[in-house]
């Protein structure tokens, strides 16, 4: 008994020793040797003002760049969608965390008109690929996708177990009724839009891939959230993809865009650590001060 | 070959070369720490006002016990800093956090685990994160090696009863070996950006006219150790992909090194001690093998992406950040599991379903690929006693590793190690799959849901802490049964290890015969190898079938 009330306080008392050792001393020590110039910006949070000494944000954490409603503000680069609170919150960084396989919606109540479903993660990309197109005068075309911007895949309904025997019923489930469905027939079926509520569960889910080959003309980050939700960067093909709608609103040449892109451009660090990237926030507020927007 | 590939291949190789060229260095330094008979002015000073005396040797139960005492205290005092937190100043609103969800974190954090059910940024104040978390941060991971180091003074004594002294070794792992190196690499981290401050969050107004509140905190000295530690709690809720934890692609490759390095040198340690270098070697081949072959697979998955959502995207980019990429993701997402640590720099729920898969088999593989600080190193000593005993069977010689046989009293202690890890995480499962409402936690539905479940027990039980993050885990019943599955999946295998030291020592070594199966070969490494992942295999196969490879193959 005494070993042990021995051990206990041997064990509460290292435990104090060591919690001023590495709890007080040691993060005090890094924060002391980080307000040396140099260092002190950085420890800081690599914070951005404006002249009149607001702080606008930091160089590391994303910002969307868009209106009150959401839309993108044309004359700015826009940020990667984020999975982030409302969008870039850094009080909530977060990723999507839906799978690979999250192709199936919930379709929106029609009776509630507050429900607009839950979106999976097919869904999301499609819809962004086509907003994004349209944005920058492109085609947001992408497999798996039907041209409406929602996931192509169908609930296919057997006659027998085990999705064998004649097709019954085919639903293309992501397209809520009165939509018409991306393909007319499969498999001889009328290819049927989606209800609210009903079970397609017992259907084989089947994802069209469709015609597209080649690289979609929306790169890959401009339809995927990032792992923080804060990503401060863009790949180097979706901010050329932005150059000439910035050049054409700004009213300035692609040229004078392109060269402040490069500017704004990291390459892999060492040449091979990472991928290229380019700072949005650092970008605009370039463009901002260089070519100031005058526009609506 | 692309360029992102070939970068990529050139990023693992420099991983490789650093870890390779610190193993000597690193280890022989860890072997001095653990054998060196004098005591520094500072730990004197510990030992007086803790009350304990240096010099006592103690036995493979008094060191178990000693291990518990400290691991409930460290518990109890984490349990109460989190329930107490709101009261504390801060310079911005901290909640209380509720009982479970605090149980859930204490045991956490001192199991070297560091699954967190919280989010970081809403949910803790700075003075929990500095005088709690970070502390268990060097604690915990001191606690491992300080077990490992037990186990192998069990191969290299002889004919004794002692195992060395629990708060020695402690003392000394955390103050000559996890504080200087985590104050170098925090000044390193600051200087990359990394932000270390005690501020109160900032109101900004973006660019284009949005509010946005900027976080602050002490960030680079806990990431430091949160990474050399293996233990892979974030600060924020994105962990390591959030700029503020890993602003650069250079914090990004030194968090990754940092993850494996201690658990490899940790080898060369072991060689020192038992006086044969290249019994060391040969365990460190067996890690390196493993894990550059579950490296390349993760990466080629990611790469190659399949499956219906990656190839409408055109690459596996959902939850990756762009400056790390693909590849250095799936690199990072393969040490971070093979090694306790559970740190992310990207989200693995969003992983096409093999490269998830590989996420979870690296954990099933009990982290010995290197594995965590100090358990990786035991984990698979366990495993080689183990494959000793099998070539013993298999060609009727007595099983003797390291000059010690390998007897009755030993194979219980390594089977019972093998079994306990496995029993909890696939019971866990089990009866989380068996209740509607805990089925209800899932995110993603189908085959990818079970994975989430399945990974959320799988990473408890392996003391890992990174999750397939979509599962909803904030409830009573998750907190408390993923708790108890990292109380019970990282002291039952330490009192296993501790017998197994406890038997090893009492034993004289055997000199070498003719007979006995030299265990520093090619023929040792591979069979080890084999055996290791034998074992999960047959272990793990229908859970995996049921999820990740469902998924995979639909």
């Amino acid at each position: 008994m005494r070993a042990t009330v021995r051990q206990y306080s041997a064990a509460l008392r290292l435990l104090l020793v060591m919690t001023v050792i590495t709890g007080v001393v040691y993060p005090l020590a890094v924060t002391a040797v980080a307000q040396i110039p140099g260092l002190k910006d950085r420890a800081n949070g690599s914070l951005v003002y404006n002249a009149d000494g607001t702080l606008i944000g930091s160089t590391l954490i994303g910002q969307s760049f868009t209106d009150k409603d959401g839309n993108p503000l044309r004359q700015y680069f826009q940020s990667r969608p984020s999975a982030a609170g409302a969008g870039y919150d850094p009080t909530a960084s977060s990723a999507s965390n839906l799978g690979p396989e999250s192709i199936v919606d919930v379709l929106p109540d029609p009776k509630n008109k507050d429900d607009s479903g839950t979106q999976h993660l097919l869904t999301l990309v499609c819809s962004r690929s086509k907003a994004v197109g349209e944005l920058e005068g492109v085609s947001g075309a992408r497999p798996y996708c039907t041209p409406s911007g929602v996931g192509a895949v169908l609930a296919v309904f057997h006659a027998g177990p085990g999705y064998a025997g004649t097709v019954t019923r085919v639903v293309s489930v992501n397209q809520a009724c009165p939509a018409a469905p991306f393909l007319r027939t499969y498999q001889g079926v009328a290819v049927e839009c989606g209800v609210f509520g009903d079970d397609y569960s017992r259907g084989q889910l089947v994802a069209i891939r469709g015609s597209l080959h080649g690289t979609p003309a929306v790169p890959a980050d401009a339809v995927t959230a990032s792992g923080s939700g804060l990503d401060p960067q863009i790949s180097p093909e979706y901010a050329a993809l932005q150059v000439a709608r910035v050049a054409r609103v700004r009213g300035i040449t692609d040229e004078q865009v392109r060269s402040l892109v490069a500017k704004h451009t990291t390459g892999r660090g060492l040449g091979f650590l990472g991928e290229p990237a380019v700072n949005v926030l650092d970008l605009d507020l370039d463009l901002d001060h260089r070519y100031p927007y005058r526009g609506h | 070959m692309s360029a992102t590939t070939v970068a990529g291949l050139a990023f693992a190789v420099s991983i490789v070369v650093a870890v390779s060229v610190s193993f000597r260095p690193l280890g022989d330094y860890m072997a001095r720490i653990f054998t060196s008979p004098s005591h520094t002015r500072v730990e004197k000073a510990v030992y007086r006002t803790v009350g304990v005396d240096p010099e006592a040797d103690q036995t493979w139960a008094t060191y178990l016990r000693s291990v518990l005492a400290f691991s409930a205290v460290s518990i109890l005092a984490l349990y109460g800093l989190l329930r107490l937190q709101h009261h504390f100043g801060h310079p911005y609103a901290v909640p209380q956090m509720p009982p479970a969800q605090s149980f859930n974190t204490a045991v956490s954090f001192t199991t070297n685990t560091n699954w967190q059910s919280y989010s970081g940024e809403s949910g803790l104040g700075y003075t929990a994160q500095f005088l709690g978390l970070a502390v268990q941060n060097f604690l915990s991971a001191a606690v491992g090696i300080a077990v490992a180091i037990a186990l192998v003074r069990g191969f290299a004594r002889s004919r004794t009863d002692r195992l060395g002294n629990f708060w020695v070794d402690l003392t000394r792992c955390t103050l000559r070996l996890l504080l200087p190196l985590s104050f170098l690499v925090a000044v390193i981290f600051v200087a990359s950006g990394e932000i270390q401050n005690l501020h109160a969050y900032r109101s900004a107004t973006g660019l284009a006219g949005g509010a946005q509140t900027l976080p602050g905190g002490p960030v680079a000295s806990q990431e430091a150790i949160k990474q050399l530690g293996t233990n892979g709690g974030g600060f924020f809720n994105a962990n390591s992909a959030h700029p503020f934890e890993n602003p650069t692609t250079y914090t990004n490759w030194l968090s990754t090194f940092l993850e494996i390095v201690i658990p490899f040198a940790l080898c060369r340690t072991f060689g020192k001690m038992v006086n044969d270098k290249r019994q060391g070697l040969a365990i460190a081949a067996v890690m390196g093998l493993l894990l550059v072959t579950t490296t390349g697979l993760l990466a080629g998955a990611q790469l190659a992406h399949h499956g219906t959502v990656p190839t409408a995207v055109g690459a596996a980019t959902e939850g990756v950040e762009t400056r790390f990429g693909v590849p250095d993701s799936a690199i990072f997402a393969s040490t971070t599991t093979a090694t306790s640590t559970g740190a992310v720099n990207s989200f693995h729920d969003s992983y096409t379903s093999l490269g998830g898969a590989v996420t979870l088999f690296n954990m099933m593989l009990g982290e010995v690929a290197p594995g965590g600080t100090g358990s990786g190193l035991y984990g698979m000593l366990v495993l080689a006693v183990l494959s000793v005993f099998i070539a013993g069977l298999m060609v009727g010689r007595t099983p003797e590793y390291l000059g010690k046989k390998v007897g009755r009293r030993e194979v219980t202690f390594a089977s019972l190690y093998i079994l306990s890890t496995p029993a909890i995480v696939l019971t866990g499962t089990a009866l989380a799959m068996s209740f509607a409402k805990e089925r209800a936690s899932m995110l993603n539905s189908g085959a990818h849901g079970f994975s989430e479940v399945l990974y959320a027990f799988t990473s408890a039980g392996n003391n890992n802490g990174s999750a397939f993050a979509g599962i909803s885990v904030n409830t009573t019943w998750y907190n408390t049964a993923l708790g108890l599955a990292m109380l019970f999946g990282r002291f039952l295998p330490m009192l296993f290890v501790l017998g197994l030291a406890g038997s090893l020592a009492r034993q004289h070594h055997v000199p070498v015969s003719d007979g006995t199966l030299p265990t520093h070969r090619l023929q040792f490494v591979g069979f080890l190898t084999g055996v290791t992942v034998i074992v999960v295999a047959l272990t793990y196969f229908p859970a995996l079938a049921l999820g990740p490879l469902a998924e995979g193959l639909r």
